[in-house]
């Protein structure tokens, strides 16, 4: 059985085979894929989602394309690039830690959409501190 | 190669003109989506292709320079016409023996394999299939005989959403295992940009839209700017389809992402999606877009007004 299954947001308006790709690298940071996995074969793939199988082809040649994915003729497509280098397990205090800060901002008052912004505000003004280190 | 090439193609029933002068080249190895509104001429150009009725004018090949209806082009084509004449009073098993009979190439292991996976019994009445299981027996048995054109006509017209979603995931499942190229007509215009890699739109009996999905995608763009500007902009640009309110414009123009980038200050770009660029080709019936090879005269677009 594959590691991962696809699924498709037709209300994204992301491209098909960049929801691909993007599932994959989602996987791949959160540990649900690891080096030496091989993806879903194409044929699973079109005969799960009801899509053209150049579709799949094209995911994978750029996941190939990114350094995370290679093509084994006859075999099947693997991983084998890694992105963020947490596994699974460590994770689980980061996410015990936002849980709890997510409760906190609730009880602040904010939503869920004012959480994410601040979130993505915090993230951001994290970035341009650290790029600001690296350039002094 | 091509798995199908019409010259001047037309077909006349009476006094009217089904099919009028029709120019297409389709290379293999794609899904085909043929679409437009009723009336278009989807049926008699699919009807032509598999030799079920002759041309008024011009000609029609598939398959490589093959004489449409001929038995060696039969023999290579599977053919799903719009209400799947299977013979409602045989049993499954009866339906594909008559095919297999029909047929030259026939792999009944894999057909009786198929019924076995989507959970259809062989000894069935077909009139007793529900429409998606009817569906799925006809593709079956167009697809048993090992075709290297599949040919459809309005398969998923009458499915519900799931039958639909099933029957197409058979269908790109044999995509997938095959050197199989397919064409299909469809209303269903939604669903196109998940399935097809490659359009065809009809109107009024004519090809109106050919090409390679990602081309007409690529080729595309939506402007979005102040009405005033707009007939500057309708001078300069192959502008598709216009939009005007009393303060701002939506312009459907023919151009790719570089080309883009001159528009005039205060102008947004956005891509286009598959289905509201088969809509506005078909409220615009007199535009024409042949993008790709089959154009060779002009860097990017063959334009016939």
């Amino acid at each position: 059985m594959p590691a991962i299954a696809f699924r498709l947001d037709p209300a994204s308006g992301v491209p098909t085979y960049l929801q691909l790709v993007q599932q994959v690298e989602h996987a791949l940071r959160l540990g649900y894929l690891e080096l030496g996995d091989r993806l879903p074969r194409i044929k699973d793939v079109v005969g799960l989602l009801a899509i053209n199988p150049n579709t799949v082809v094209k995911a994978y040649r750029e996941l190939e394309h990114r350094g995370l994915a290679a093509g084994r003729p006859g075999l099947g497509t693997f991983i084998v690039g890694t992105l963020g280098d947490v596994p699974l397990a460590g994770q689980q205090a980061l996410r015990r830690t936002a849980r709890r800060w997510i409760s906190a901002a609730r009880d602040a008052g904010l939503d869920d959409d004012g959480i994410a912004a601040l979130f993505f505000s915090a993230l951001s003004e994290a970035r341009d501190a650290s790029e600001g280190v690296a350039a002094s | 190669m091509n798995v199908l090439e019409a010259d001047g193609l037309g077909k006349r029933y009476g006094r009217s003109w089904a099919l009028r002068d029709c120019t297409l080249a389709i290379p293999s190895g794609h899904v085909v989506a043929l679409v437009g509104p009723n009336g278009a001429g989807k049926t008699t150009l699919l009807h032509q292709a598999v030799g079920l009725s002759s041309p008024s004018a011009g000609s029609i090949r598939v398959l490589g320079g093959l004489a449409a209806g001929s038995a060696p082009a039969l023999e290579r084509i599977g053919f799903v016409a719009q209400d799947a004449a299977l013979y409602g009073g045989l049993s499954v098993a009866g339906m594909l023996r008559l095919t297999h009979d029909l047929n030259r190439r026939w792999d009944e292991p894999w057909a009786r394999q198929r019924m076995r996976e989507l959970e259809i019994p062989l000894e069935r009445k077909v009139g007793r299939l529900s429409g998606g299981q009817h569906a799925q027996v006809a593709l079956t048995a167009a697809l048993a005989k090992r075709p290297e054109l599949l040919v459809l006509d309005e398969p998923v017209a009458r499915l519900d959403p799931l039958a639909r979603h099933e029957f197409l995931a058979a269908l790109m499942a044999a995509v997938a295992e095959e050197a199989l190229s397919v064409i299909f007509s469809s209303h269903v215009v939604a669903e196109l940009e998940r399935v097809c890699d490659y359009l065809v739109v009809l109107s009024a009996g004519q090809v109106q839209v050919a090409g390679e999905v990602d081309d007409l995608l690529a080729g595309h763009r939506v402007l979005t700017g102040p009405s005033v500007e707009a007939p500057a902009l309708l001078g300069r640009l192959p502008v598709v389809r216009t939009h005007l309110a009393g303060r701002q414009a939506h312009l459907l123009a023919r151009l790719d992402g570089d080309s883009a980038a001159a528009l005039p200050r205060g102008w947004e770009v956005q891509a286009i999606g598959l289905e509201e660029l088969v809509l506005a080709y078909m409220r615009e019936p007199e535009a024409r877009a042949f993008p790709g090879p089959a154009a060779p005269d002009s860097e990017l677009w063959e334009v016939r007004a």
